[in-house]
């Protein structure tokens, strides 16, 4: 299964971005084999509006079930949850922990956005 | 003829000076394009006649029509539609209302539903009518209803005022645009010069001539004074750093209600205002014949 964490850089030892529209980077991690890509999120980084819903857009598209990330909008969430993306909030540190901690069933899935619009 | 009062940086004392100059005039229209918090009505206290709603159309999908092909959330510039494989969300807070969505959809599946964004209201005190506009909390676009405002009110054929909303942004810029005169206020202090600088550039940007008042002279320093120079902005009045200019503002009056000597000073500034526009005209007419 693929999993989307939000990140600042493209490693699994780069630290989790705890923002999901404006994240640097997504790095898409498959459980069973332990490969990883890292997709740039610039163009969201950097939009006048509507990020969270453009980012939701790529991480559905990229074929991720899973996001792991900080904190999730209403738009976003709304956006990933039509997509069928679960959503796991509150990750800390780097990649690499945040993905041990959802393994572990350290993290909380949300079923509804943790905070508000452009937070 | 249409004054614009600008600033550039807040509580500077625009919606003063607009609500003091239209109180002198005998007849006037004031417009109100601070719409995210309208406040020349509570200087003014017109008897309010009638509201109108502002809506924007945003797009509704039918989903019985909708192929799913994605090619409204390509052409939507600002994120506002999400396809997905078998439903399409909208967010009409995030729309601009472009109606591209619309154009581009094969299946003509989007049609538009109206919102309301917020209202106009229009009251009348003695010989000076007040038009409003007022955004709903939560609306993040204050434009739409400027445009409507300017729209209600480029009928009337006598003197309008603008009081423009703090700031060089997209509704600074509505509300200055098209004016004959940009009166900006400021004060004589390191913020008011910093963002005033801002507002000039503004005016030079759209060719409006510009004029200053410096409201709360006698504070900060003389940078604003050296800076008109420089500039070759004309300073037309100065009001004085003064207790009962404060107490009687707070007490919802301006200065042509509390103090009637002020009455005479905006008159004449209107005057000086009047001549500098005609001498911008025959400027203009005089380059476009050469």
């Amino acid at each position: 299964m693929k999993i989307c964490i939000t990140a600042r850089g493209e490693a699994l030892d780069s630290m989790v971005d705890e923002r999901f529209g404006r994240a640097e980077k997504f790095i898409i991690y498959e459980t069973e084999t332990g490969r990883f890509e890292a997709l740039d999120n610039t163009q969201n980084l950097q939009a006048m509006q509507g990020a969270g819903v453009q980012s939701a857009q790529k991480v559905i598209a990229s074929g991720a079930k899973i996001l792991i990330t900080g904190h999730c909008g209403p738009k976003a969430y709304a956006t990933l949850k039509a997509g069928g993306v679960k959503v796991y909030t509150s990750a800390k540190g780097t990649v690499k922990t945040a993905i041990e901690d959802y393994l572990k069933g350290a993290l909380k899935e949300i079923t509804a956005p943790d905070v508000e619009s452009h937070w | 003829m249409k004054i614009a009062v600008a600033s550039g940086k807040g509580g500077t004392g625009k919606t003063l000076i607009a609500t003091s100059l239209a109180l002198s005039l005998e007849k006037a229209v004031l417009v109100d394009c601070d719409v995210e918090e309208p406040n020349a009505h509570l200087l003014v206290c017109p008897q309010w006649q009638l509201t109108r709603h502002v809506e924007l159309p945003f797009p509704k999908v039918d989903l019985n029509k909708c192929s799913f092909c994605g090619e409204c959330q390509r052409v939507c510039r600002f994120g506002a539609i999400a396809v997905l494989a078998d439903q399409v969300l909208t967010f009409p807070e995030l729309c601009h209302s472009c109606g591209a969505c619309s154009l581009v959809c094969p299946s003509r599946a989007i049609s538009e539903e109206k919102r309301k964004i917020g209202e106009i209201r229009f009251g009348i005190k003695n010989g000076l009518e007040l038009i409003e506009g007022r955004l709903q909390v939560g609306e993040p676009m204050a434009t739409p209803i400027i445009r409507e405002l300017k729209r209600c009110s480029a009928k009337r054929d006598s003197i309008i005022i603008f009081d423009a909303p703090p700031g060089t942004s997209c509704p600074v810029i509505h509300t200055l645009r098209a004016s004959d005169y940009a009166l900006l206020v400021t004060e004589p202090t390191p913020f008011g010069l910093n963002d005033l600088v801002l507002a000039v550039g503004v005016t030079r940007e759209l060719a409006i001539p510009a004029g200053l008042i410096i409201n709360k002279a006698g504070i900060g320093d003389k940078k604003v004074y050296t800076y008109a120079q420089e500039q070759n902005l004309p300073i037309l009045l100065e009001i004085p750093e003064e207790r009962k200019i404060a107490e009687a503002y707070s007490r919802g009056k301006s200065l042509a209600e509390a103090f009637p000597e002020y009455k005479k000073i905006f008159l004449d500034l209107f005057e000086k205002i009047n001549l500098q526009v005609k001498e911008n005209v025959c400027k203009a007419v005089v380059s476009s014949e050469r």
